[in-house]
């Protein structure tokens, strides 16, 4: 999701007999769902695989905002403009809980960014793909934040206390901002062929790299079991994914769109839709770097970085010098 | 690399006469830049109405070592609570 393929132990999961007595402890605090808080005692492995999978979450909510913002100065009108501009300025908002939450573990704010200017920490596999028209941006809010709810939603149940509570600050928000999608999208099929055209191309585009967001299937992803044992990932990739095709299907027929999958169709039996085989090449390709933004994302990042370099230096010099002068006052 | 802004912890008043409550961090290199990024960051749908920031380095917090000696002995005295008394109806509202 957000966070995808995060590097857990790569152990398998400990039954309490195994563990020693502060482990043991700690496990069953999470079994009985008592939240873990920063000074508490946690594994090494726990408190490892958090910071990776907090900033990576950070990291997304951080580069998600420039396949939108690429929009913001070509709304098409000054309504739809306010309503992305305090969008974007959300993603902004979520990635700074994150970050802080992240930093409750002892990780530095500057190393967080280091690591995903070095390309060592990632982030989401869907904010490598282009935003092609205005469509996009509807399809952004729909399918994207919508698939990023189904994932934070779960979250807010996670056994650590400031992840937790970051995703109930951030779940909150997040619902304007699917709305607001799904409004552009609304908008969009009840206006002109070329418009009804431009809304079916977006999604289209952003359908199955929507749902590879929930990351790879059960029966592949590694680390789950871990994470799944010390409840920083509460449901699985497949169950979340399954979930999110359930909700969308209805609203995409009620926007009279198709959605791109010949093999999806609704499964009496199970009471669930069946859908049919994502391509996980593709999947793995984005996150090793070859997307068709992947190069872009990064440089954009880089430069921000640099860029704000004398300024961020300028400030703490400014301060440093305002507070020697007041001491000397004093 | 150069120095990292220092992390300040954001307390924020809401409308309705709580108190201040803690809402998370934030870095900023003074006092005033931390008010105006907590405006930015915890004060976007109307969540408060006073900001106090504090800088991290400056909280002492207990430990969760300390939580026995801390806060058993509270645990003993139940006759702190008024339901520990058994107050007769014909008293009426007490």
């Amino acid at each position: 999701m957000y966070a995808q393929e995060v590097k857990s132990t790569g152990k398998p999961v400990k039954s309490l007999d195994e563990m020693d007595p502060e482990e043991r402890a700690f496990q069953e605090r999470i079994d009985a769902d008592i939240k873990i808080e920063p000074k508490d005692f946690m594994p090494e492995g726990y408190r490892k695989t958090l910071i990776r999978q907090i900033s990576q979450h950070a990291h997304s909510e951080i580069v998600g905002q420039l396949p939108e913002g690429n929009w913001i100065t070509r709304a098409p009108t000054l309504e739809r403009k306010a309503i992305l501009l305090a969008k974007v300025q959300d993603e902004a908002g979520h990635g700074l809980y994150l970050y802080c939450a992240a930093e409750t573990l002892g990780a530095s704010r500057d190393e967080m960014t280091e690591q995903l200017l070095a390309g060592k920490a990632k982030y989401s596999s869907i904010f490598n793909y282009p935003s092609l028209t205005w469509a996009d941006i509807g399809a952004i809010g729909w399918l994207v934040d919508g698939a990023a709810i189904m994932n934070q939603v779960q979250l807010q149940r996670c056994s650590y206390g400031p992840y937790s509570r970051a995703m109930v600050r951030i779940c909150k928000e997040e619902s304007f901002h699917q709305r607001q999608g799904y409004d552009i999208m609304m908008k969009l099929v009840k206006g002109t062929d070329a418009q009804q055209e431009m809304a079916q191309d977006a999604l289209d585009r952003w359908w199955w790299p929507s749902l590879m967001m929930f990351g790879p299937p059960d029966a592949q992803s590694v680390h789950s079991a871990q994470s799944m044992a010390w409840k920083i990932k509460p449901v699985s990739n497949d169950e979340l994914r399954q979930r999110f095709v359930d909700q969308t299907v209805p609203q995409a027929e009620y926007l009279g769109l198709q959605i791109p999958d010949p093999d999806l169709k609704w499964n009496e039996a199970r009471g669930r839709y069946d859908f049919g085989k994502i391509d996980w090449n593709e999947f793995y390709d984005v996150l090793k770097g070859n997307g068709p933004c992947n190069k872009e994302r990064m440089a954009a990042r880089q430069k921000a970085w640099d860029d704000g370099a004398w300024f961020r230096d300028g400030l703490m010099a400014h301060a440093r010098k305002k507070q020697s002068r007041k001491m000397a006052a004093e | 690399m150069s120095e990292e802004w220092p992390l300040w912890e954001v307390f924020i008043r809401g409308q309705h006469g709580l108190s201040h409550r803690h809402v998370g961090s934030l870095h900023a290199p003074d006092a005033e830049m931390a008010i105006n990024n907590a405006r930015d960051v915890y004060t976007r749908r109307n969540e408060g109405v006073s900001i106090w920031v504090v800088r991290a380095a400056e909280i002492t917090a207990s430990s969760p070592g300390e939580k026995g000696p801390l806060f058993e002995p509270a645990n003993s005295k139940v006759y702190r609570h008024p339901t520990f008394f058994d107050i007769p109806d014909e008293v009426g509202q007490m």
